[in-house]
């Protein structure tokens, strides 16, 4: 009873562990699509622009990385651009044309997204500010705490050479 | 007393802020189209392959652009509130056949009922991506000079009939 548990449990780890190395190829398939491009500089263009569009069906994902039948359309859409000897730019603007800005990874600056953009430096101007008055309320607290301190020294002093005057 | 009400007032910004971030749809991506001229196509219809349909035979009508598939779910639950706005024959009501088989998509009309005026076969997706399509279904709303107004994603409801189409629908005719 004991053997046949310990070898269905190794079985079990084998199954899982197939299971998880085939899920593994399976995500990279994605990425492994042949296609043939004119130059080094035509590929490095389609490989950078692939991503940093948005798949719109996954939403967290580039559509370098998705396997949606929409993000392999915007794919092929990106790579005939290139062929076509489209630049960067007019494809980037095919895109938001149709998708919006949303389609880009990192949104472009504008009165809408400038929230998005100046949060972080407001954050850390909020975190200064904080941990600048902090600082400076615990050296208040510290200093009037010595000072305290020295007027109770001074005392205890007076008390003594008292003592020794008897 | 600042003390106490710092941290309230923090706790109440967050609130709104995550109140409002979970009552928005993140699959509602707003339309770059919309008050922009509909992107044209001409495309080869559904009944009659040797025949065509272009953006440009619609001008001067109101016409909705539903796009729809048979593989698509959500579009069989938004199929009879479509065959119902048919039936009250406010707009003109194009079917764009995404990335569909021909002969499935007749199946399915035959079998549940056809709203569409037309259905123009977009085999390959390309009119779609020209449309921004994300998600199936989705449907346009285009006004008489062929700007496109109102765009739904998802599956259209009864509800989304009553409040938005109608009322639309109503004012563009009379536009």
């Amino acid at each position: 009873m004991h053997v046949t548990n310990h070898s269905i449990n190794a079985i079990m780890r084998i199954i899982f562990l197939v299971f998880f190395l085939l899920w593994g190829v399976q995500a990279i398939a994605a990425a492994v699509e042949v296609k043939n491009f004119d130059t080094p500089e035509q590929e490095r263009v389609y490989n950078s622009l692939i991503s940093e569009l948005r798949c719109l069906v996954c939403q967290n994902q580039t559509i370098a990385d998705s396997n949606a039948d929409l993000a392999k359309d915007l794919r092929a859409q990106v790579y005939k651009m290139l062929q076509q000897g489209k630049s960067r730019q007019e494809i980037v603007d095919f895109m938001t044309q149709r998708y919006g800005d949303f389609v880009l990874y990192n949104p472009p600056m504008k009165a809408k997204t400038s929230l998005l953009w100046l949060a972080p430096l407001l954050f850390l101007v909020i975190g200064l500010l904080v941990a600048w008055s902090v600082v400076r309320k615990k050296r208040l607290a510290t200093r009037s705490e010595s000072a305290h301190d020295s007027a109770q020294s001074e005392e205890i002093r007076r008390l003594l050479e008292q003592g020794d005057d008897r | 007393m600042l003390k106490f009400l710092t941290p309230l007032l923090i706790f109440a910004v967050l609130a709104i802020f995550l109140a409002i971030g979970l009552n928005l749809n993140p699959r509602e991506i707003p339309s770059p189209f919309i008050d922009k001229p509909a992107p044209p196509f001409t495309l080869q219809t559904l009944d009659d392959p040797s025949r065509t349909l272009s953006t440009a035979d619609l001008k001067g009508q109101v016409w909705l652009l539903n796009v729809w598939a048979s593989w698509c779910v959500s579009c069989r639950a938004e199929h009879p509130v479509l065959n119902r706005l048919a039936e009250q024959k406010l707009a003109v009501i194009i079917g764009l056949n995404y990335k569909d088989e021909p002969e499935d998509a007749k199946n399915w009309l035959a079998r549940l009922g056809n709203p569409y005026d037309v259905s123009v076969l977009d085999m390959e997706g390309l009119t779609g991506i020209d449309w921004g399509v994300y998600g199936v279904p989705e449907t346009f709303v285009i006004d008489k000079q062929g700007v496109v107004r109102y765009k739904h994603t998802g599956p259209v409801t009864d509800k989304d009939i009553e409040t938005t189409f109608l009322p639309l629908l109503n004012t563009l005719q009379a536009e």
